[in-house]
């Protein structure tokens, strides 16, 4: 399964659901809703957080919170 | 006098409502008297045409009425009362057309909650940037609510937005519209019998969220645990249900009011994009990062020396005057050297608090301080803090009551607990002036590291260094030691680059400096008053004595020698005096006598009385001349009587200067952490764990030393 985290740098994926319930209704709130599109915009020095383009704005998250977000 | 409606503002973070707020207002506004709240939270007027006036708030952003943080619980707690003295009459929403779906959620909410709500769609020309054309019209009719297109920075569309409103008013809100997802009926309205009658989406908020809400009492809050059993109630899952069906309604709106045109994607953003290339450079991040810091401190502590020394001045020159025109009498000496002495010292820590915040608030403006907590998060996250965390350590350095303040806007508990706890640990600028006057005593001035660096700057950089590493040390330990099962998360938006606004600047720099003049100020002022009756008064005739007593003791003395020693003896005899003799045993092993003592004791109020204690045990009486050299000269003087050899050697220097690092003398700071925990467990761990701290790090530092 391929998560956001798996994204590189200007790769883009949909998102297809969530396996965090806790966080999906945060990232809902946020406009990551399933059929959106992201694109990995920036990866912190040490590999984590890391910043998706989501619905016209830039989104930060932490890996493992990246992580809980399928995408195709 | 006729109420006026109140107006609300209310959207998602850089939506637009400040903006909007002051495009309204013009300059005309104040702060909202808000309990505990330091956010941009603003009162003004509003001149309706046919309707009057109305008064307009402008609240902090937030994502839906489910709040994540403590800053967006202030706003819940507004809309999910309507007895509450804030509660608007209007709302209006303020949407960022270029992410419409996203704005849309929390429209939807606050429309369903049943206050009137007007839309101000704002942001168009980004959108237009990006290729979306919005059917304002459209969104009107299938929204079933006013719609008014704005651009709150160039204020334009304000009258559109004002006949909206008035319009609204007028009718009142009427919408018949059910919630878009399924609950039980059989449950509301079991709420709306125990809780009084409201609509079911009030009840449901109430349901959910009754914890984070200030209306309800403990045995109101178990009622709604027992109703949440009862029914089986999982608020969560409730909560994503609502909005995925909020969602599924509103696509649909969209789909029918949006017109994408079709760009060329990396056209948009274009000087953000490049930007971050830099600030989020593995290596020139960093050192860019520094770079600011390191200017930023060279402001607070040179710049800031100029008004303060003003400051200084004139509160001295205020005394002098006062005491060559008043009867020398006990009623002065308190009015000069307690009261104004105690404003005194709360006043000169104005400039550096506000030179802080001018830096703070510039960064935050721009955009720059997410990347900063982008970058940190990582590095943050090993010691059980959080890249949130980077803000509250840095404003610790002017003082922890605001810093403490600024932890509201970090998600998790646990984090935000940690934070608090040991922000306090950064050297504040109460903390500068007991450092300099120690480190004049026992680092020789002339002294330099490899040739270039004066050892008296080395050891002052030094201290900090070590407030912020205990710190991180400290945090790293309760991260091990506190067992809460909570998942601290980071998602968060990070703002495109933008020129920083002069007023809400200005605005941050006047709200800081305010929550330290009320906050710490009233407890300084207070301790300042007490103090001065401690070191004035003492058990039976002891002071009356204390004169004649040192006149036939040293028949030859006279003028300020004189004087001097009489004042010293009378402080040997006061309430204070005796406190500083009953503790000396135990401070004895950090190389402390009982005048020290004294300081001790007065400083564990509020830590920056200790320099003018000091200069009351030793130089008080004497001229006002550089005050700071006096003292530093006295204290060179002080003999110790079992060697022989001066008192403040470098063993008693550096381990005063590692007590002062690291105990927690702040009343204020306590007071704070009280109120932003709303327990004294906290407060009180505080004081014992950094106290503990300093007493052993000074103890190992004397007898290593000594
Ligand atoms: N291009 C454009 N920028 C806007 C508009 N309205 C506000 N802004 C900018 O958006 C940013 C965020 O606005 P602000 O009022 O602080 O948002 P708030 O967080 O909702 O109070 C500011 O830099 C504004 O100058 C607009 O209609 N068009
Ligand atoms: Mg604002």
């Amino acid at each position: 399964m391929k998560t956001i985290a798996d994204l590189k740098i200007g790769e883009r994926g949909i998102i297809v659901n969530f396996t965090d319930e806790g966080l999906s209704l945060k990232l809902l709130e946020m406009g990551c809703l399933p059929g959106t599109q992201v694109t990995m915009t920036h990866i912190a020095p040490f590999g984590d957080p890391i910043a998706v383009k989501v619905t016209g704005y830039v989104l930060s998250m932490r890996k493992d919170e990246a992580a809980t977000i399928i995408v195709a | 006098m006729k109420k006026l409606p109140k107006i609300a503002l209310i959207g998602n973070p850089n939506a637009g409502k400040s903006s909007l707020f002051n495009s309204i207002t013009g300059l005309r506004q104040k702060t909202g008297n808000f309990p505990g709240v330091t956010m941009d939270m603003l009162i003004g007027k509003w001149h309706l045409d046919n309707g009057g006036d109305a008064e307009i708030l402008d609240l902090p952003g937030i994502y839906s009425i489910y709040p994540k943080s403590v800053d967006e619980q202030v706003v819940i707690n507004i809309l999910a009362n309507p007895q509450h003295p804030d509660y608007p009459d209007l709302a209006i929403v303020v949407v960022d057309a270029s992410n419409i779906k996203r704005n849309l959620l929390l429209f939807s909410q606050v429309r369903d909650l049943g206050i009137p709500t007007v839309l101000a769609l704002n942001m168009i020309d980004v959108a237009e940037n990006q290729g979306i054309v919005i059917n304002s019209v459209k969104l009107a009719r299938e929204l079933n609510v006013e719609v008014a297109e704005v651009n709150a920075k160039k204020g334009i569309g304000l009258n559109g937005l004002r006949l909206a409103v008035n319009k609204t008013l007028e009718s009142g809100y009427n919408s018949n519209d059910s919630l878009p997802m399924e609950y039980s009926h059989e449950l509301v309205a079991e709420i709306k019998q125990k809780y009084g009658d409201t609509d079911d989406y009030h009840a449901l908020l109430w349901l959910s969220e009754h914890d984070n809400l200030q209306q309800f009492n403990t045995q109101q809050r178990v009622g709604f645990d027992k109703l949440q059993e009862k029914y089986g109630w999982n608020t969560q899952n409730a909560q994503s249900k609502e909005t995925m069906a909020r969602y599924a309604q509103l696509n649909e709106i969209v789909d029918n009011c949006l017109h994408q045109m079709p760009v060329e994607d990396e056209v948009v953003n274009t000087w953000t994009d490049r930007l971050d290339k830099i600030f989020l450079h593995r290596f020139w991040g960093y050192f860019i990062f520094l770079g600011i810091l390191f200017i930023m401190f060279q402001a607070i502590f040179t710049w800031a020396t100029y008004p303060m020394d003003l400051i200084d001045g004139g509160v001295a020159q205020l005394n002098d005057f006062l005491k060559s025109q008043l009867p020398p009498t006990k009623l002065t000496d308190l009015l000069t050297d307690g009261l104004i002495a105690g404003i005194g010292g709360v006043l000169i820590f104005i400039p550096q608090i506000a030179f802080l915040f001018l830096f703070i608030s510039l960064l935050e403006e721009t955009g720059y301080m997410s990347r900063v907590m982008f970058i940190m998060d990582k590095l943050m996250r090993r010691f059980g803090l959080n890249g949130k965390s980077v803000v509250p350590l840095i404003s610790g350095v002017a003082c922890a009551v605001p810093a403490i303040m600024s932890t509201r806007s970090i998600t998790s508990w646990k984090d935000r607990l940690i934070t608090i706890m040991v922000t306090p640990l950064m050297s504040c600028s109460a903390r500068l002036p007991i450092y300099t006057v120690l480190i004049a005593l026992v680092v020789p001035e002339k002294s330099t590291l490899f040739g270039i660096f004066n050892l008296q700057g080395v050891a002052l950089f030094a201290l900090y260094l070590l407030g912020f590493f205990m710190a991180l040390f400290s945090a790293w330990v309760m991260k091990i030691l506190l067992k809460v099962k909570e998942r601290s998360y980071f998602i968060m938006e990070l703002p495109s680059y933008k020129g920083p606004r002069f007023s809400h600047v200005m605005f941050t720099i006047w709200n800081s400096t305010k929550a330290f003049v009320f906050e710490a100020g009233k407890i300084i002022v207070a301790i300042s008053i007490v103090l001065w009756v401690f070191a004035s008064y003492g058990p039976g005739d002891a002071i009356e004595q204390a004169e004649i007593n040192v006149k036939m003791q040293n028949p030859t003395l006279t003028g300020i020698d004189l004087e001097n020693k009489i004042a010293a003896q009378k402080l040997e005899n006061s309430y204070a005096g005796h406190f500083g003799k009953f503790i000396e045993p135990a401070i004895k092993p950090l190389g402390y006598d009982w005048k020290i003592g004294i300081a001790l004791i007065t400083s564990f109020a509020a830590r920056e009385v200790f320099v003018g204690t000091m200069s009351t045990i030793y130089s008080l009486g004497g001229e006002v001349e550089d005050e700071n050299a006096t003292v530093m000269n006295r204290m060179r003087a002080e003999i110790n009587p079992e060697t022989g050899k001066p008192l403040y050697d470098a063993a008693l220097g550096f381990s005063l200067l590692i007590f002062y690092a690291f105990a927690m003398q702040c009343m204020s700071t306590l007071a704070t952490t009280y109120r932003e925990t709303k327990s004294w467990k906290y407060p009180a761990i505080q004081f014992f764990y950094m106290t503990s701290l300093a007493y052993f790090s000074a103890f190992i530092v004397y007898q290593f030393l000594k």
